[in-house]
């Protein structure tokens, strides 16, 4: 059973290399996003600093959520749904393989983009680890709670505008989280307990969030 | 309603071939026999057992191929297969040539699939059925783009799967020119009239 896991793995990281142009947009929109920031507000250092966390979260957010879109679309289309529904393994794992293989190629390259458009936003270099935690940790619960939106909203032709209604609201909990460890971070306080609980989040949502989004594709395909 | 009043039993050996006009609900008859949909009423059973309690023993007996038969347009023709077969039953890498040789697809192997005609993709998720198959084939419309000589083949593919104990339903327009013992036909359109 572990095996068909990799295998899925492997699957999805061929498809994805061989169609770079959708593992870099994400990565694009977040560095633009960042970028106009210091162009609307102006470059005052002071400023941009103290919004530095609520931009970079906002912004990463967006990505991962601007990612999420045609997660399972090709699959839907395809007929390789149907596959996996059919086949004897529980379809939780299967879904969860391919939301683990989505953020290894988005989300982690995220995290790591975003310590250079944090210095850009004059972030001070002793924030730079608890951003790295806090988005490594709350990119992942972005990507299970997009993945249950786009599992139902896979069918519908325009399902875009609609994923982000249903999907933003539930992203709340973590942009709390991951702006309050860092805000505390800049004022020197320790962001321990925003991080745990942001951790226990990440936790609960690779627990759950498989089965939903499985009874989402569920009802997907059922139409 | 899409039908109703439908009353069928189907043993190993046979073939059942559902008929139709369009939007007739052949697909759907198809796809509630491989559980993909629910029915809204009546019930289905395998082996007097009712199919929603026994999803793992449908799915270990089962092949199931779609109208799109899960075949990824970025991945080789042997990728895909890989894949496929690794869902159910992992096959090697041999066997998936020479399954791929079985219909005509030799020296397509390391091909994206994007690439090949609608044809040769179709033949490409047919190569299933040699795969060391279950016996229960779900197959809805196999014979779309096939050619000639294509369609040929797999008909005489099936009628040998049937009578060596397995069961196949299949959706097609076309009439079968190579029908095994146990066939039958069920005109979904006639019922409703």
């Amino acid at each position: 059973m572990s095996n068909v896991f990799t295998l899925l793995l492997v699957r999805e990281a061929r498809l994805l290399f061989r169609r770079p142009a959708e593992l870099a947009n994400p990565l694009v929109f977040f560095a633009v996003v960042i970028a106009l920031f210091p162009l609307a507000v102006g470059p005052e250092s002071q400023q941009l600093r103290n919004l530095s966390p609520g931009l970079l979260w906002v912004a990463a957010l967006l990505a991962v959520l601007l990612s999420l879109d045609g997660l399972f679309r090709s699959d839907f289309e395809d007929g390789s749904l149907e596959q996996w529904v059919v086949s004897p393994h529980p379809l939780s794992l299967l879904v969860l393989a391919k939301v683990v293989a989505h953020w290894l190629f988005s989300g982690l390259a995220l995290v790591l983009l975003s310590p250079l458009l944090a210095l850009m936003l004059g972030l001070p270099a002793h924030c730079v680890p608890v951003l790295l935690v806090s988005l490594l940790l709350g990119t992942p619960v972005l990507s299970l709670l997009g993945a249950v939106g786009a599992a139902l909203t896979v069918g519908l032709k325009r399902g875009g505008l609609l994923l982000a209604l249903l999907i933003l609201p539930l992203y709340i909990p973590v942009l709390i989280l991951g702006t309050g460890a860092l805000q505390a971070s800049l004022q020197g306080l320790p962001a321990a307990g925003q991080l745990l609980w942001m951790a226990s989040l990440t936790a609960l949502a690779v627990t759950l969030a498989p089965f939903a989004i499985a009874a989402g594709l569920k009802i997907s395909i059922g139409e | 309603m899409l039908f109703e009043g439908l009353d069928l039993q189907l043993c190993a050996g046979e073939m059942l071939q559902v008929a139709g006009p369009n939007g007739s609900g052949k697909t759907s008859l198809l796809r509630l026999l491989c559980g993909l949909m629910q029915p809204t009423s009546g019930e289905i059973l395998l082996q007097g057992v009712a199919l929603t309690r026994q999803r793992d023993e449908l799915a270990r007996r089962m092949l199931w191929i779609g109208h799109a038969a899960g075949i990824k347009g970025l991945l080789t023709a042997e990728e895909n297969l890989a894949w496929l077969c690794a869902l159910h039953r992992p096959a090697s890498l041999e066997d998936i040539r020479a399954a791929l040789a079985a219909v005509g697809l030799r020296g397509f192997e390391d091909v994206p699939c994007h690439t090949l005609s609608a044809g040769q993709q179709r033949r490409v998720a047919l190569a299933r059925l040699h795969l060391d198959p279950p016996p229960l084939w779900i197959l809805d419309e196999p014979f779309t783009a096939l050619d000639k000589q294509g369609v040929a083949e797999l008909e005489r593919h099936l009628a040998d799967h049937c009578e060596a104990g397995g069961l196949v339903v299949l959706t097609t327009h076309h009439s079968l020119a190579h029908l095994p013992a146990g066939y039958r036909e069920l005109d979904l359109g006639q019922r409703r009239a």
